[in-house]
């Protein structure tokens, strides 16, 4: 008998929350800055003073448009926001700034790979619409107390909500890291889930498979990482499953991740509690935009993954592979460019970048952004070998100090000495010298042992101490046997 | 539409305010009252209603990303009921739940 | 103004309120004042050479001041002290004037006659047995008495007018968005507006030139530049359209009260305005409009006091029990009273009903108002006020009887449009306003209307 989860489909849906990089709060002049003392980075407006009003920040506008347009949304000209009435300690207005009916961006849509014939798996995206943020509660810090840090209250969000488009974990874990690579690429967010600066919740059904009409959902809360989720979906998923067969029901309600345990839990929930009694913010006009000003957001929009995924094929006829891991991250993908460029040689700077870069970042647990080595030192060492004036077992050697120094490759290479002699006469010499030491072979090899060559040619590289060209070297002895 | 008790206790709850059982019969009946004289509202065509116009057609004025804020005059813990360590103080609660068990969105 | 004379105007003052606030009839019309800072300011201002340099003004209680508290009359807020500064006081400050005290008013603002209030009623000067009207029925009374000749009030449905009205004094609620609402705690903040009472029609028109303007703390606020209201001040009106909207002046208008406003009516024909009879066919919706809408904003207004922050906090069993116990006691009944009803017409199922389509009747008010102008009415001239003031407590026990006070006020507020009340006369001795109604930001014309009607009155104003 084949298990449940075979015989149903799973149904997902995803919200996530993203805290846009703004210097200040999306209603106040506060500070956003991450670990402030509890509740400095607070005034009238986040405190819920009496009289106290919001005004709206441009910039978490522009980043929300943003983010619109790299979803392929359609941005509205005319949104409005409202108020989402609820009581929480941590939600100092009683009451979050929210957009609701008449929200900024709608009918999006993320492409998160290809199905098993190769065809795009794309996902809606229902809408895109800005918040406030609430404050931290902190339940663990007092015996009998909560401690309430409102640093955080006020801070601007996107949220993203999906359609229930995708039919797996997997599915559900490939779109959150496409789009977390999104909006890197956007520079829109930090995306941090462990600073909380993204967050995710799931929608969640179970139908027979072939089944057209959605099952009712739970909402799963509190998942802490991208493979959280996906663990937490297979779970609930399972537990749905199960009730299913045993011919339960499935009721609407909110599921609590516990990473721990690995196990979902009901969250208590009291009936009809939910009633958010949404209705127009009356402290903030409609936000209108002006067409030209989305269009020109829109035409600026930075290159996103997919596009540089491909053009990294194309212009540098790169494997796909390499495309894909090089484009994995902007700094990561605009290092590797400059390579590329500085040294003209795409391939040798995508074995380098992908190779012993990367190698050395992770070893040093660093980050490109403050790495030693810069994309133009790393292009005149490739240059050095591709000139010859370097072997590749030197190069290593080279990239290794200037990835401890930060020198430039030529400075290093003639420090240790290893820069490959050109000059006719020092290897003459050096010839010369080799055959003095060793008579018997000599006599030997210019009397016709050919085979004695490879033997000479060894002696003359020690001597030189690998700094001989070994082609050259070869000439020499021929021309002498010849002679 | 009448308001019943059970709504006014609904609604109570929503706006965490507590009743005491003595006062209810009698707000319950001044709600209804007061709402009687709204149901002359459903009666009204608003169908080509033009919202109210005025302030904020311009749409609305925006804030440059940019401090400082707006200060404050004396420190918090000096209106606040209940500080330590900087926090504002509350009755504890679960993680994730209030009293009426909602979960926070 | 000299130093001496900056001091001397505020001793004055507080010597005068002395007298009638905590004097034989006791009026409770001041509920914080702080004479040796007030000297300390008006010694301040006194080379200021700004229009109010050492001008006194009485403030309502709900328009956060640094030094004074700010508690709407209400438990919840008792003894708080803002920390921050409205708009409105920071520009009379710069002007010169010198606030000497936060005056009595219905707790957070919801109420006709300041009976409402936390700290007890407040008594109209002219007859303590009768209330001085509502909600800013304390800074009505500070001018009616004497303490000082500008005070600031708010409105949301006739809080300034009303009293204005029931005291005879003058008072005005600007176009929505002309003054700041920055430190106003919110009661329905797509209906609040601060107005300015005055002695005169002119200590008014200077008082709201001193406040009004754009402010990028309030995103609500319009562009639109300040005129000077005083320059209104004439002496004819011709080619001034007033409109006499039929509504107002129901078959069961008060006779007398019929013919003050006939008799005003006379006047501003004799001065050469036309008199045209209009209609504003919405006005019976206006109460049942506002009583949906100023409740629903009212009760998410008041989320905020939860005993978290600031204010009062009383324990209770668990954080349920805290927000309960707080509210519960921190509130008085008219409060309560109107947060559960805005709770209920904002709750699931019923906001379309009531909420929404609130909105859609109070878009067909502003219409009808937008009508009448446009059809080349400069002003539009009601009594202000259906009754002169009533008895202390003769309203208490059917809310929605108090509701109906507002009847000829709330239209103003629900089409955003600038109003006024100024006394037009006396009926059995009590004081009766006439109001005068203006386009959006249309309030030269309306300060030159009142102007006219006030000179053109003269004493009998106040007979
Ligand atoms: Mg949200
Ligand atoms: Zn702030």
């Amino acid at each position: 008998m084949t298990s449940p989860t075979d015989r149903y489909e799973m149904v997902v849906g995803l919200e996530v929350h993203v805290q846009l990089k703004t210097r200040t709060k999306a209603f106040c002049s506060c500070s956003t800055e991450y670990g402030a003392p509890p509740n400095v980075n607070t005034c009238p407006v986040c405190l819920a003073l009496p009289g106290a009003l919001p005004v709206l920040n441009a910039e978490a506008v522009r980043l929300a448009v943003l983010t619109g347009a790299a979803l392929e949304c359609s941005i509205e000209c005319t949104s409005v926001f409202a108020r989402k009435n609820y009581f929480y300690p941590d939600l100092p207005k009683g009451y979050q700034i929210s957009q609701y009916d008449k929200p900024l961006c709608e009918h999006g849509r993320l492409q998160i790979g290809l199905n098993a014939d190769a065809q795009p798996i794309v996902i809606g995206i229902t809408r895109v619409h800005m918040e406030e943020d609430a404050g931290k509660s902190i339940h663990d810090r007092y015996a009998a107390a909560t401690a309430i840090d409102l640093n955080r209250a006020g801070v601007p969000l996107i949220e993203i909500v999906s359609e229930p488009d995708m039919r797996s974990s997997k599915e559900a874990g490939a779109y959150l890291r496409v789009l977390k690579q999104i909006l890197e690429y956007c520079d829109v967010s930090d995306v941090n889930m462990e600073e909380g600066s993204l967050r995710v919740d799931a929608n969640v059904s179970a139908r027979l498979r072939g089944e057209t009409k959605l099952g009712t959902k739970t909402e799963v809360k509190n998942m802490n990482s991208f493979s959280g989720v996906e663990r937490a979906l297979e779970s609930e998923f399972a537990r749905q499953c199960a009730a299913l067969d045993r011919g339960e029901s499935i009721q609407q309600q909110t599921m609590l991740w516990d990473g721990a345990k690995n196990e979902v839990r009901p969250a208590r929930s009291k009936e009809g509690s939910h009633d958010y009694r949404y209705f127009p913010e009356p402290d903030l006009p409609p936000l209108v935009l002006d067409q030209s000003w989305i269009d020109e957001i829109k035409k600026n929009l930075p290159e996103l993954p997919r596009a540089r995924r491909e053009r990294f094929g194309t212009a540098y006829s790169l494997s796909p592979d390499d495309a894909d891991a090089l484009s994995a991250s902007v700094a990561l993908a605009e290092y590797f460019e400059a390579v590329a460029r500085a040294s003209d040689d795409p391939k040798a700077a995508a074995n380098w970048v992908r190779g012993t870069v990367l190698a050395t970042l992770n070893a040093s647990s660093g980050d490109l952004r403050n790495f030693p080595v810069r994309p133009a030192d790393l292009a005149q060492l490739i240059k050095l070998v591709r000139d010859g004036a370097l072997s590749n077992s030197a190069a290593k050697t080279v990239f290794a100090e200037m990835a401890a120094t930060g020198e430039r490759p030529d400075a290093i290479a003639h420090r240790l000495g290893v820069l490959q002699e050109r000059d006719e006469a020092a290897i003459e010499q050096w010839v010369t010298d080799v055959l003095a030491e060793h008579p018997a072979e000599a006599q030997r090899y210019l009397g016709g042992e050919k085979k004695l060559q490879g033997v000479l040619v060894g002696l003359v590289m020690k001597k030189s101490g690998g700094r001989a060209d070994p082609k050259r070297v070869n000439q020499l002895l021929s021309a002498r046997a010849a002679g | 539409m009448a308001v019943t008790r059970d709504d006014v206790a609904h609604i109570a709850l929503l706006a965490r305010l507590a009743l005491d059982e003595a006062r209810v019969p009698a707000l319950t009946a001044q709600l209804n009252g007061i709402l009687a004289h709204m149901d002359a509202l459903q009666k009204v065509d608003t169908s080509n209603a033009i919202p109210v116009a005025g302030v904020g057609d311009a749409g609305m004025p925006l804030r440059a990303d940019q401090g400082p804020p707006i200060p404050l005059a004396r420190p918090r813990d000096t209106f606040a009921p209940a500080v330590r360590d900087g926090f504002f103080l509350v009755p504890r609660l679960a993680t994730h739940e209030d009293a009426a068990g909602e979960v926070v969105e | 103004m000299s130093d001496a004379a900056a001091v001397g105007a505020v001793r004055n003052a507080f010597a005068r309120m002395t007298e009638v606030n905590a004097g034989r009839d006791g009026l409770n019309i001041i509920l914080w004042s702080d004479q040796a800072s007030a000297e300390r300011d008006a010694a301040a201002v006194a080379e200021s050479d700004g229009p109010l340099a050492g001008v006194p003004v009485v403030v309502k209680d709900n328009i956060a001041t640094l030094t004074l508290p700010t508690s709407c009359g209400s438990r919840i807020l008792e003894g708080y002290v803002s920390p921050y500064e409205a708009t409105a006081i920071t520009k009379l400050r710069a002007a010169g004037a010198v606030i000497i005290a936060k005056s009595n008013c219905d707790e957070f603002a919801m109420g006709s006659s300041t009976e409402h209030s936390a700290f007890g009623p407040a008594k109209n000067p002219l007859d303590p047995r009768l209330v001085p009207g509502g909600s800013s029925g304390g800074s009505a009374a500070a001018v009616a008495s004497g303490i000082c000749r500008i005070a600031l009030g708010s409105e949301t449905g006739g809080s300034v007018r009303q009293p204005a009205a029931f005291c005879g004094v003058v008072g005005v609620k600007p176009t929505y968005g002309r003054v700041s609402r920055f430190g106003l705690v919110a009661f329905a903040s797509s209906l609040d507006q601060i107005g300015v009472f005055g002695s005169r029609v002119d200590d008014a028109a200077l008082g709201l030139e001193v406040i009004a303007g754009r402010d990028a703390r309030d995103s609500t606020t319009a562009q639109h530049s300040v005129p000077r209201y005083r320059d209104s001040n004439g002496e004819r009106l011709d080619g001034v359209v007033i409109g006499r909207p039929k509504e107002y002046f129901p078959e069961s208008l008060d006779p007398a009260l019929r013919t003050l406003c006939d008799r005003s009516l006379d006047a501003l024909r004799s001065l050469g305005a036309e008199v045209r009879d209009v209609s504003l066919p919405h006005t019976d919706l206006a109460i049942p409009v506002y009583y949906v809408i100023a409740p629903a904003e009212a009760s998410s207004n008041l989320a905020r006091f939860d005993g978290v922050r600031y204010g009062l906090r009383i324990e209770g069993d668990g954080l349920r029990g805290m927000y309960e116990a707080t509210r519960s006691r921190g509130f008085g009944a008219e409060v309560t009273r109107r947060i559960l009803l805005g709770t209920y017409v904002l709750s699931a199922g019923y906001y379309d009903a009531y909420y929404k389509k609130a909105q859609g009747v109070r878009a067909l008010i502003a219409q009808d108002f937008r009508d009448v102008f446009d059809a080349g009415v400069h002003a539009i001239f009601t009594p202000t006020a259906p009754t002169p003031a009533f008895a202390i407590g003769a309203k208490s026990d059917d809310p929605y009887e108090m509701y109906l006070s507002d009847i000829f006020t709330v239209t103003a507020n629900l089409a955003g449009v600038p109003a006024m009340s100024l006394p037009i006369g006396r009926m059995n001795g009590l004081p009766v306003g006439g109001q005068v109604i203006a386009p959006h930001f249309g309030e030269p014309d309306m300060f030159r209307v009142a102007y006219a009607l006030e000179r053109a009155l003269g004493r009998e104003a106040h007979k």
